[in-house]
């Protein structure tokens, strides 16, 4: 029985909205407009948190990256060019993180050294990664193809690497590349192994960099990784570098090791040793020479920032919404006053308030709804588009559709609610005489 | 609640409507209109009433009265042997539903919908089924000769044949009462002597008719002339036939 009335409301409102089509479909724009936005918003949004934590994932929630960055020249110099600059991580300084701190399970010490790679008649800009064999553990780096660098190739300081997936599609356009000799300088190193990044999304580089802050910013116009035993590293590439400043003076840099990872047993963990880390540092460096990256403070920074983000566009698709539930409620007050008369005879004829309630709030709600669905729709493609041609990455989650096609319906309760009380409250002799 | 669609439970022979010391006054400002004094009436079943009155003499509350469409200030009505006076909105909604056939002057049919779904509407707010109702619709359009016109919208029609859907809409929930507000008012004469010999047609079946007109031509087809004066009955005349 209810079912039935149901049935009947809904095919009543329908025709009065399709009597007057323009009028509701310029009404239900507004809607259709709010929920697409409220959709698309959400979706960007999400797309966007989503990338920013999978990089950060990336780094190991239970890692604590130190840095080596160039200490400020008025605090290292005093205003006066030194021809010999030393700074940045030492191996002593990962010699005490094994050593002082009780929580680390591993140590990667990194040196990092932007070079041209040669195969052939080939020629890539990389980054040579000196590294130590359990390098994969804390890091998203796996081995595709053959095997990574093993602590005899430490021992004897071989001259073999692994190649970044990327650099070997530059390198090697036909070759196997297992067992390849690739040139850097005056040295020949032998691919032992192919690896790659265990990453569900394409690299952006762009984005990279930004995620990992400044030390990487270098990497940008380099390729990829090779990755070659820190020993080896170590020996053929020394510790110097030349840095030719814009004065046109060189500076000659000492720097023993570019990063050094930590990893600990816990994500409880990560805070208490960065702390332990820090004091640590801060007695053997008397320059600002480091950074410690902790990607579990990323994280959850960039999820504070995602809920400010989040509220914000909360907030102005609310503001549409509303302009838009301000809309439907201006038209359905005129369309009330219009069927002034109708409601005077269907009151008549035994239609109790309530009825009259039921009948206007339907129609809104058919109008929002339907608007809601539209909308739906729209705020599905926007994305789409987006993601096409903006090369953004949005996620359209199924709550954020449940979201807003609630919302619409509500809009259309709390705007259709005082037109239909309106409605039901004019007295049925005054509105039999209306014109 | 009530349920209307319950069979009546009062006495045959007597009096379907009967009003006693019926008054109705409305509040303007500071002063007391006082519209209805002292209305004494009855009317049996089966009879066709006619109420005639000078503007103003209160004809319209009189008429709003008897279809449950306003309450006493005071004196009680009875309609079908039950009280209206003490009844709130919602069971009065449900009584001018269920009791009164209305037919007004101005046809006041729906404009955006066809003859059968004006015709249906009392029985959609009495909760027939969908089906019932079209079906009863249909037989009482072809009842008062539209049966040809059935998905036709007001605004399609002539006035004498909208004045026909009103009456079969009014016929729909097979009221006690079928009350007609200067149901030729609109209508050219030919139109209006077809309605008004619908009218004399369902007299004749033994429904029970009141009509409130201007018209004296009209007063001579009823049985009896209420006539209303300031308020007041004035005069109650009977035809004979």
């Amino acid at each position: 029985m209810f079912f039935f009335r149901l049935k009947r409301t809904i095919k009543l409102g329908a025709k009065s909205l399709w009597m007057h089509r323009l009028r509701s479909t310029l009404t239900a724009l507004g809607i259709i407009f709010g929920v697409s936005s409220v959709i698309a918003m959400l979706a960007i949004g999400e797309g966007a948190s989503r990338d920013a934590q999978e990089k950060i994932a990336q780094l190991g929630s239970r890692n604590i990256i130190i840095r080596t960055i160039k200490p400020p020249e008025d605090q290292a110099a005093g205003g006066q060019q030194q021809t010999l600059m030393e700074y940045g991580l030492t191996y002593d300084d990962a010699e005490r993180f094994q050593n002082g701190i009780p929580d680390v399970q591993v140590i990667v010490p990194n040196r990092r050294i932007s070079q041209q790679a040669l195969y052939r008649t080939r020629r890539v800009s990389l980054e040579v990664v000196g590294t130590v064999p359990w390098y994969p553990e804390i890091s998203p780096t796996r081995v595709r193809f053959g095997r990574f660098l093993s602590t005899t190739d430490m021992h004897y300081k071989q001259g073999v690497c692994v190649l970044d997936e990327r650099v070997v599609k530059e390198l090697f356009a036909f070759d196997d590349p297992i067992g390849q000799d690739v040139k850097i300088g005056g040295d020949y190193y032998r691919v032992v192994g192919i690896a790659t990044e265990q990453s569900k999304t394409p690299a952006s580089t762009e984005l990279e960099t930004k995620d990992a802050t400044g030390a990487k910013k270098a990497a940008g116009a380099n390729v990829g990784a090779m990755y070659v035993p820190l020993t080896t590293v170590k020996e053929r590439f020394g510790e110097m570098s030349l840095q030719v400043s814009s004065g046109g003076a060189g500076t000659m840099e000492r720097v023993e090791l570019q990063e050094i990872i930590v990893q600990v047993q816990d994500v409880d963990m990560v805070m208490g040793t960065r702390q332990s880390v820090q004091t640590l540092l801060s007695r053997f460096h008397k320059k600002n020479d480091y950074e410690i990256v902790v990607p579990l403070e990323l994280m959850r920074q960039a999820k504070d920032f995602q809920r400010i983000f989040t509220i914000v566009l909360g907030s102005i698709a609310a503001i549409s919404l509303l302009v838009g539930g301000i809309g439907i409620m201006n038209i359905m007050m005129a369309t009330v006053s219009e069927r002034t008369r109708e409601i005077g005879i269907r009151r008549a004829l035994g239609a109790k308030k309530r009825d009259i309630v039921i009948q206007f709030l339907s129609e809104t709600l058919i109008l929002t709804l339907s608007g809601g669905l539209l909308g739906m729709g729209l705020g599905a493609l926007i994305p789409f588009f987006v993601t096409h041609f903006g090369q953004m990455r949005t996620v359209i989650t199924g709550s954020s559709l449940i979201l807003a096609f609630g919302i619409s319906g509500a809009v259309g309760i709390a705007f259709g609610l005082y037109p239909a009380y309106r409605a039901a409250n004019m007295d049925p002799i005054e509105s039999l005489r209306h014109e | 609640m009530i349920d209307f669609r319950q069979e009546l439970d009062f006495d045959a022979e007597g009096p379907i409507l009967v009003m006693e010391d019926l008054c109705k006054s409305y509040q303007l400002g500071a002063t007391e209109l006082r519209v209805l004094r002292e209305i004494n009436l009855a009317i049996a079943r089966g009879e066709y009433v006619a109420i005639m009155g000078p503007s103003g003499s209160g004809k319209s509350t009189l008429l709003n009265m008897i279809g449950c469409l306003d309450r006493p200030s005071s004196g009680d009505y009875r309609l079908g042997g039950q009280s209206v006076s003490a009844l709130d909105d919602d069971d009065l909604s449900m009584i001018r539903g269920a009791r009164i056939g209305f037919v007004f002057q101005s046809f006041n049919l729906i404009a955006q919908l066809n003859v059968v779904e004006n015709i249906e509407i009392p029985m959609y707010y009495q909760g027939y089924s969908e089906h019932e109702s079209a079906e009863r619709a249909c037989e009482l359009a072809t009842m008062v000769g539209l049966g040809d016109r059935l998905k036709h919208r007001p605004s399609e029609l002539s006035g004498g044949q909208q004045q026909r859907v009103a009456i079969a809409r009014a016929l729909a929930n097979d009221p006690l009462i079928i009350l007609a507000d200067e149901p030729t008012g609109n209508l050219d004469s030919s139109s209006g002597a077809e309605i008004l010999t619908i009218l004399d047609r369902l007299r004749d079946e033994g429904k029970t008719l009141i009509v409130v007109t201007h018209d004296e031509h009209i007063a001579t087809r009823t049985e009896r002339v209420i006539r209303l004066f300031d308020g007041r009955i004035d005069k109650e005349e009977f035809n004979t036939r």
